[in-house]
């Protein structure tokens, strides 16, 4: 949490004045005991009847001022509470804006969702609780305490002496019970993997008939934590008869000891009847500060993870260079250009090796590998989505990191081989890279996409809202829009990353004719896994495991690059590529 | 996945020692879900099915809480008499006694709590075990029909999240709603026979609290929601642009998303500013509540004492009955409400528990002693609903150890031939034949055995590769099993990852390439060594090569067994005996690769189709 205090500066009037508004409304609350010893002590035994009045004026009085105390507080608490939670959420997002692929890739996307939703919401009650419940328990038991040492400093020094024993007994049991319910998660994890196996592989185990032996393993894991749990529940049962015993002991000391001094008359009665009710309030707000103190250590896990998002630093560093001269895309070069995803300089975990090539304007290069030989990867150092390891990559003759990144991204049209679209209208999806094109230039670039007829066959057209909660469309159909909203920004450098994968056979040699013109005015990097995708290409990169095994057009590759033979023959089906191509398989 | 929270269990347990002025804080409004369920007592009856078998530690919580109740009412009771009768008086022996049958007291109340927690733990826990073992030999038995109607994540939140959700309410809220129910009318009784005046001042706040904190909740439970659907907004937002992220950075349009952020964060600001001070202030509320009772109890108290109507250890004493009184009114509405949700996941468990599970012909079937591996489809009619067919009048006959291949588009229905075969579904017309036998004659788990699936998604559990391939067979030793793993031609792969056979699969294997658990769940089914083999678009995830790669094990796997190959890219099926090719649910060619070339028809054009293309489709 304290990693996050900058973010609660700025609203350190409220955090101050919060606890400050509880603070009195803890000392209103704990005079009404004393109040009524006095209604007690000196209406009742001593007979005075317009006391009793008076005082209960008094206590009607201080319990309004409590509660308007109590109000100010949650007010302030409030403000800083949900500004604080408003601030974290916009700075994370703004963070993870400025986040490379490489950052993407180490927190996960799922993991970043729940962070700046979930957690944020954590902390803001951590915070909104701090300001409150965390003033007013403890506050309440000092001030209990404190109350009974000045009403009698023996009576209270027993209170004072039981709270003492208490604490000690309560992170004892703390303590003790915490192994055993990391042993409890444990054991619910193995639970709930099961299940979850269980759902996915159902017909795994189905069709082998494994059901009798899936159920006897089950029960396994499943008894196993019962048995794991009911011990744990078993330890905690412990708790609250142990902490009531020794306060109740407490009331009872108090009780036969104050009785001894009424007789001394060093206690009136009225006393000792305020000090039974504070003798209470120790022990609820001891029983509070306990559940409080879980809900913080909870929250405390959230700030980490939040504090976690806001010191990884982004990877790719963005140097806002002025570059000399706008990018047009007329060259690029790829200088011995590695890669490894964490970085290190080990042989084995490159994912490029070496790639060094050279490309103009008007050419079309293909890349073609097997999963995992790391086409994927070649192209998104492109846009600097990753940065290179070692090597540079140029572009019109300046490497380019020199490039400020908004630039590079703005000449560079990427089709990621994912097609993800936003819910919103058809419309808002394509014009997503430029926002003020016209109608005609959304059409036209969806013409090229192959995507205008089936938007037009749609209920709303271009105004036809998808997602969630709009219409659902097929792959293929999604594929299409992805690639319209990048022909629309007209990069000089085009990058399409196996992004016909589920378009049938008709559109994609349909699309492929439309962006005739486009690829030869631009520079085109095309990853396809279908030879006759490539075979047009003025010049085809065959990767392989991280390297260049053949680079030229396809006549060349056939005659001189094995493995694009392999891929040949894999697709056009020869019986001898069976025995060719088991060697370069298996290894990760 | 953590439902296990340790606070639970201790957090509202401690009534016993909550004897006097409380100052905790009411429940904050509008946090309380209110799930309402369908058909609350019959789940009641059915929980009370489970509960029943625990008869004895059902009945020993509930004893225990009533005496817990009991020795809570009695201590106020007793305080205020030994201030009455003792301290005032002055009676040194008295009081003394009075000290111990006082302690005396608290210590029963404390061990009874301890029975009470003890039992109750092991009573919920053992209760939702079998719950859960219940739902998962349920989930075992459903057929693939509800689970192909069902998402994983669905299923699982019912199997995790509600049952967790009976679980933490058997435990407290019932103990806590049964102990709320006896002190509200031990306290009124104990009150009465104190005095009747008092116990009317005292219930009269009561519904003035009530009322007061309904009015406020009511109105305060709108901003609540305005906030729930801000921020609702903004994880909706949040949750697409951060999956969209990269798209967004491809377009580097960064700064526009952050300004959409900013927008609707703000608004999500003043709402949240504004309600939380609005729902925030019923705390503060309910406390000067309770504290204007406690001015009322002390004031009239101290009147009636003035006038000697009661004496002072009756104030003392309504002081406590007081808190005791409000405080179960206060959680009984919070009670009620966790019931309603733990009811209502109940529910969604007992619904899978009422659907109907597959019919297993375990003991009517027959098993027969060998199988050859004849497959007959005659004239079977079959559709997932019933009225929109999916096979129609689809017959074929395959002999002993021949491959058949099923060519077709897309939803032709190819896939559905082999859950007919395997009967993962049922026919509604015609018969399917296993060497001359009707499989609906046969023992479902032995027509299973004898059929191998190697499907398009290779699914590995979490485990050992060892364990995943034994799956196939369980007896098989450690020899055979890497004999089927050489037979799979994932010998190689497996022997150069530095633990070998016991290298430890993550879930779903993603520690491994899609090929590699291909041949994987390869090598399983050659262990488990069926008479017919289905490969459903086995190796359409993987590139070309590794195709190829796949293909030489899956031959092996073929040898000598009746194999139906599902496959997009004809190359790969151009050497069956028999190819099939299904449209809409029809056989509309069939014959060998040649022969169908020759006939020139749909599968000659889609073959030329793929060859120009490359065989990728």
């Amino acid at each position: 949490m304290w990693g996050l205090k900058a973010y609660i500066k700025p609203y350190w009037k409220f955090v101050m004045l919060g606890p400050l508004f509880m603070l009195f409304e803890v000392f209103f609350d704990l005079l009404q005991p004393r109040l009524a010893a006095y209604i007690v002590n000196s209406g009742v035994v001593e007979r005075d009847l317009s006391l009793i009045e008076r005082v209960g004026c008094l206590m009607v009085g201080v319990a309004l001022l409590s509660l308007v105390m109590g109000v100010g507080c949650n007010l302030f608490a409030s403000r800083a509470s949900q500004n604080f939670g408003a601030d974290i959420r916009e700075v994370l997002y703004k963070k993870i804006q400025t986040f490379s692929f490489e950052n993407l890739d180490t927190l996960k996307t799922g993991s970043l969702i729940t962070r700046i939703t979930n957690d944020v919401v954590q902390v803001q009650n951590l915070l909104q609780m701090a300001l409150q419940g965390l003033v007013r328990a403890p506050s309440l038991l000092i001030g209990s305490v404190v109350m009974a040492l000045l009403m009698n400093l023996r009576l209270g020094l027993i209170l004072l002496g039981t709270l003492i024993v208490l604490v000690v007994v309560l992170f004892g049991l703390i303590r003790f019970s915490f192994p055993l319910f990391s042993n409890v998660q444990a054991k619910l994890d193995a639970v709930n993997t099961r299940i979850q196996e269980n759902l996915a592989g159902i017909r795994v185990v189905k069709a082998f008939v494994r059901n009798d032996y899936e159920k006897k393993q089950f029960k396994q894991v499943n008894s196993d934590y019962t048995r794991v749990s009911i011990r744990a529940a078993r330890f905690i049962a412990l708790n609250s008869p142990i902490v009531s015993l020794i306060m109740n002991a407490c009331l009872v000391a108090i009780l036969l000891y104050g009785g001894n001094l009424v007789w001394m008359n060093t206690v009136q009665v009225g006393d000792l009847v305020a000090f039974i009710n504070y003798v209470t309030q120790v022990l609820s707000s001891l029983l509070m500060v306990s559940g409080l103190l879980m809900n913080v250590s909870q929250a405390n896990v959230s700030a980490k993870r939040i504090h976690q998002v806001l010191t990884t630093t982004p990877k790719i560093e963005n140097r806002m260079a002025e570059s000399s001269s706008p990018i047009l895309g007329q060259h690029i070069k790829f200088n011995h250009v590695d890669f490894t995803y964490n970085g290190s300089d080990e042989l084995q975990d490159k994912v490029l090796k070496d790639i060094t090539f050279e490309a103009y304007r008007g050419e079309t290069i293909a890349i073609i590998g097997s999963t995992g030989s790391g086409k994927s990867t070649l192209v998104q150092l492109i846009p600097r989505l990753y940065d290179v390891t070692s090597g540079s990559i140029q572009i019109d003759g300046n490497d380019i990191r020199e490039y400020s990144l908004l630039e590079l991204r703005h000449s560079i049209g990427m089709v990621l081989q994912d097609a993800f679209l936003f819910s919103g209208s058809i419309r808002d999806n394509l014009s997503f890279g430029r926002l003020n094109a016209t109608q005609a230039e959304i059409e036209e670039a969806a013409k090229m996409a192959q995507a205008h007829d089936f938007i037009t066959r749609l209920p709303d057209g271009y105004e036809t809202k998808i997602g969630q909660k709009g219409v659902n469309l097929s792959g293929g159909q999604k594929q299409r829009l992805s690639i319209a909203r990048t022909l629309l920004i007209k990069p000089p450098i085009l990058i399409l990353d196996d992004s016909t994968s589920a378009l049938d056979l008709g559109t994609e040699r349909r699309l492929r004719n439309a962006l005739k013109e486009v690829m030869e005015e631009n520079m085109t990097f095309l990853i396809a896994q279908r030879i006759s995708s490539v075979m047009e290409a003025q010049k085809i990169i065959v990767l392989e495991e991280g390297s260049i095994v053949g680079i030229g057009t396809h006549e060349m590759l056939l005659e001189t690059c094995e493995v694009y033979q392999d891929i040949y023959r894999s697709q056009y089906g020869k019986r001898e590529a069976y025995y060719g191509s088991t060697q370069s398989f298996s290894s990760k | 996945m953590a439902q296990h929270n340790p606070s639970h269990q201790s957090k509202n347990t401690a009534h016993f020692s909550q004897m006097g002025f409380n100052s905790g804080r009411g429940p904050r409004p509008g946090e309380i879900q209110h799930v309402r369920s369908k058909n609350a007592k019959g789940t009641l009856l059915r929980i009370w099915d489970y509960l029943k078998l625990q008869r004895r530690g059902l009945f020993i919580v509930v004893i225990s809480t009533a005496l817990i109740s009991c020795l809570m009412l009695l201590g106020p009771y007793l305080i205020g008499k030994t201030i009455d009768n003792y301290i005032v008086p002055h009676h040194f022996h008295g009081l003394i006694r009075m000290g111990f049958i006082l302690f005396g007291v608290y210590f029963l109340g404390a061990l009874f709590t301890w029975i009470q927690q003890y039992v109750a733990s092991s009573l919920s826990q053992n209760t939702v075990r079998d719950m859960r073992q219940d739902l998962f030999d349920k989930y075992q038995a459903l057929p693939i029909r509800f689970f192909d109607q069902k998402t994983h994540g669905e299923l699982m939140s019912r199997a995790t999240n509600d049952i967790a959700n009976v679980s933490n309410t058997l435990n407290q809220t019932v103990v806590q709603l049964i102990s709320s129910l006896f002190i509200l009318v031990g306290s009124v009784v104990m009150m009465l026979s104190l005095s009747l005046w008092m116990t009317l001042i005292t219930i009269l706040t009561v519904p003035t609290v009530a009322l007061i904190t309904k009015k406020v909740t009511k109105y305060t439970r709108q901003y609540f929601s305005e906030q729930q659907r801000h921020l609702g907004e903004v994880n909706g937002f949040v949750q697409e642009n951060i999956s969209g992220l990269r798209v967004i950075k491809t377009f580097g349009r960064e700064a526009q998303s952050i300004e959409e952020f900013k927008e609707i964060n703000e608004k999500l600001r003043l709402v949240g500013i504004k309600a939380q001070s609005l729902s925030g202030s019923m705390g503060p509320m309910m406390n000067t509540m309770r504290n204007l009772s406690f001015v009322v109890i002390s004031v009239c108290g101290g009147v009636f004492a003035y006038h000697d109507l009661i004496t002072i250890g009756i104030i003392v004493s309504f002081l406590n009955y007081s808190n005791q009184f409000s405080q179960p009114i206060n959680q009984l509405a919070n009670q009620y409400n966790l019931l309603q949700s733990a009811i209502a996941g109940a529910e969604r468990v007992f619904e899978v528990l009422d659907q109907a599970s597959e019919t297993l012909e375990e003991n009517k079937g027959v098993s027969l002693k060998e199988v050859k591996g004849e497959v007959i489809f005659d004239r079977v009619n079959f559709g997932y609903e019933s009225d929109v067919p999916v096979l129609k009048n689809l017959s074929l006959h395959a002999s002993p150890g021949q491959m058949i291949a099923l060519v077709g588009p897309t939803g032709a229905g190819k896939t559905t031939i082999i859950n007919l075969l395997s009967r993962f579904y049922d026919i509604q017309s015609g018969q399917i034949f296993i060497d001359g036998k009707d499989i609906y004659t046969l023992d479902k788990h032995f027509l299973r055995q004898q059929i191998g699936l190697v499907l398009q998604d290779a699914y590995v559990f979490s485990g050992t590769i060892r364990e995943n391939i034994r799956y196939g067979r369980l007896a098989a030793t450690d020899r055979e099993v890497e004999e089927a793993a050489r037979l799979a031609n994932a010998d190689a792969f497996i022997s150069r990852l530095p633990n070998g056979y016991e290298t430890q699969l993550n879930a779903e294997g993603s520690n491994l390439s899609q090929g590699q658990r291909q041949l994987l769940t390869i090598a399983r089914a050659v262990l488990a060594n069926p008479a017919i083999l289905i490969l459903d678009e086995a190796t359409s995830s993987v590139d070309t090569r590794t195709e190829l790669h796949i293909q030489e094990a899956m031959k092996t796997l073929m040898k000598g067994r009746t194999s139906f190959v599902i496959a997009h890219r004809l190359s790969t099926i151009q050497d069956a005996d028999h190819i099939l090719v299904i449209n809409n649910g029809e056989v509309v060619e069939q014959g060998s690769h040649e022969a169908l070339l020759l006939q020139g028809g749909f599968y000659a054009t889609l073959y030329k189709h793929q060859l120009t293309q490359g065989n990728v489709s």
